[in-house]
């Protein structure tokens, strides 16, 4: 079996665990979907029980887990009580925005921090490293929805900007140019607000590697050789300072489903976070496991592919793996 | 080398030769955040005469690294002058730096940090050749080749990576990248250090056999003063930042002027005579 193999099958089966404590997890919560509708005089005891049993909330754990995993089998992840569907189709709608809004923003990122990171890195000490510095301590100490409030209260007060949603009202008449400059226009306040608060992260990580790869002696010695500038930056620097930076980019990945929650709710962004938070609060407990399963999923193919690129990266895990 | 023939080596013009040098660092108080500088280096006098072995010893953190980066143009002294082959080069720009680099080459002791790890064995030999032009193409194969086998390295292992060879043979690897230009003055810090006594006495055989073979100059820095004693034609002491004795190698191991080179020496014996103790206690 070879290491990919492995890694797929650990990875199901730690889904496979993460479903059965999400599921006893959830279930077990004290109160479920209907207990709103017992302090509702209209509705009768009999009725909620009637709608309980239809639901089968009445039955013993084990039988409700056999249930949602038949469900998964059949591709429908369990069913909405709020919505009345099945999951997967909410979820899938829901989760497209989420990743519209999160790869963009990641992309962004990463675009800006990597070279940011490498500049200040080389020129640490200097004026411009110590603002770079200074800079990502100030997003650092901000919390992302104080960034995302002040992204809002701007665009609040120069109307230069949607201040919430997705789409304008009217979006489907708009022609296709026209659709794709508005969805563009809300993407701004979320995207920035995701990028502002990862980049300071993702920069110093990035300056850090990049610091320790510059130090290293084989590089001493490749400037010893008269070996400088982008030559010893792409050939030597950033293949060495890669590795670290693969495993960030792999909880990058891994955040993409599930790093945008709050974001999206203050922002009004119609993804995975209003959703899991009018299910959280509504107890449909199907909608919650099947979006912290999505995450994990993102979560485990996020370390999947860190742990790939490690491999395709250095030779010396090549080599240790063979 | 005998006592005569490195008199007679003194008296030719220094290759390499420090003056006045100093070097400090600015680091910050843990908690208070002042600034404060440790002085590397104070001063610094030291002169290397061609195609000699001159050994830069001292305990840990007494500058020999710092003096052997400056001299290599991997940082810039703060003040004082280093002349090489009749030049100040202590102030050159980057044009001078590209005519100099190959002249002045250094090998690490961690030869497994010193060689790239994603590079093959040619690779890493072949790298300085391409940057200063030297070969290309078929030309560039056979140099490396050769190279390798000078070293005595398999030219067959031109494929391997650093991780797949030894300590000995990295350092041999190390030894080929360096020689590869075509220096004129080698320095090694402390290159000989991590590997078995065995494999120690190998590579500094090749380094004297390259010495001989290229006429090349070496600063050899090293704790391991009976191998500086055996080896070494000059030898200078480095104290807190400071050149406290240096001189020709018999002269320095038989009547040693400074405190700190009396101490350093004694406490070698001292070492050397517990080890020898606790040998004949073992045998008993």
């Amino acid at each position: 079996m070879n290491y990919l193999e492995r890694r797929v099958i650990h990875g199901v089966l730690l889904l496979a665990g993460v479903s059965v404590l999400c599921f006893a997890f959830g279930v077990m919560a004290p109160g479920d979907f209907f207990d709103e509708m017992k302090l509702n005089p209209q509705i009768s005891p009999a009725t909620v029980a009637a709608l309980r049993s239809q639901y089968g909330i009445d039955q013993p754990l084990p039988l409700r887990y056999g249930r949602w995993v038949e469900s998964v089998l059949r591709g429908e992840w369990g069913y909405s009580f709020a919505y009345n569907c099945p999951v997967r189709s909410l979820l899938m709608v829901r989760a497209g925005n989420t990743l519209l809004l999160t790869t963009l923003a990641t992309l962004l990122a990463w675009l800006i921090a990597l070279p940011l990171g490498v500049w200040t890195a080389n020129r640490r000490g200097r004026w411009d490293d110590r603002l770079g510095l200074a800079g990502t301590t100030l997003l650092l100490s901000v919390p992302e929805l104080v960034i995302a409030l002040v992204l809002l209260y701007l665009a609040v007060r120069t109307h230069a900007l949607p201040a919430g949603g997705m789409v304008s009202v009217g979006f489907g008449g708009l022609g296709k140019q026209a659709q794709l400059i508005d969805l563009a226009s809300h993407l701004v306040i979320p995207a920035a607000t995701l990028v502002l608060a990862s980049l300071p992260l993702l920069v110093r990580h990035i300056r850090a590697s990049v610091l320790e790869v510059l130090q290293a002696p084989f590089v001493q010695a490749a400037r010893a050789h008269g070996i400088g500038g982008a030559r010893l930056l792409f050939r030597y620097v950033l293949p060495a300072a890669a590795n670290p930076l693969s495993s960030l980019l792999g909880l990058s990945i891994g955040g993409l489903l599930s790093g945008s929650l709050l974001v999206e709710v203050i922002t009004g962004w119609p993804g995975m976070g209003p959703l899991l938070l009018e299910a959280s609060l509504a107890r449909d407990v199907h909608v919650v496991i099947g979006a912290v399963m999505a995450s994990t999923f993102f979560m485990i193919a996020g370390s999947m592919v860190a742990d790939v690129l490690l491999v395709v990266l250095d030779p010396r895990v090549r080599l240790g793996s063979t | 080398m005998k006592t005569e023939e490195a008199a007679q080596r003194a008296r030719t013009p220094a290759h390499i030769r420090a003056v006045g040098l100093s070097k400090s660092y600015v680091q910050r108080a843990p908690f208070s955040h002042k600034k404060f500088a440790i002085d590397a280096l104070l001063d610094v006098q030291l002169e290397v005469s061609p195609a000699t072995l001159t050994a830069l010893v001292g305990e840990s953190g007494s500058g020999k690294s710092t003096l052997a980066r400056c001299l290599a143009m991997l940082e810039k002294p703060d003040c004082g002058e280093i002349w090489f082959e009749g030049k100040e080069i202590s102030r050159s720009g980057s044009w001078e730096l590209a005519w100099l680099r190959p002249k002045i080459q250094m090998i690490h002791q961690d030869s497994a940090g010193a060689l790239n790890p994603r590079f093959t064995a040619a690779q890493v030999i072949a790298e300085p050749l391409e940057i200063q032009r030297r070969e290309s193409g078929p030309k560039l194969r056979s140099r490396v080749c050769e190279l390798m086998e000078e070293v005595g390295l398999p030219a067959n292992w031109a494929d391997r990576r650093p991780l797949e060879l030894s300590g000995g043979q990295r350092q041999r690897l190390a030894i080929a990248r360096a020689i590869a230009l075509k220096p004129a003055f080698l320095i090694l810090d402390e290159s000989l250090s991590g590997l078995d006594l065995s494999t120690q006495a190998q590579i500094l055989n090749l380094l004297l056999d390259l010495q001989k073979a290229h006429s090349l100059t070496y600063l050899l820095i090293s704790h391991d003063l009976s191998l500086v004693e055996q080896v070494a034609d000059f030898v200078a002491v480095m104290h807190q930042g400071r050149m406290v004795e240096h001189g020709a190698g018999q002269d320095i191991f038989g009547s040693p002027r400074h405190a700190h080179t009396r101490e350093l020496l004694g406490s070698v014996r001292l070492v050397e005579s517990a080890f020898r103790a606790a040998q004949a206690g073992g045998q008993q």
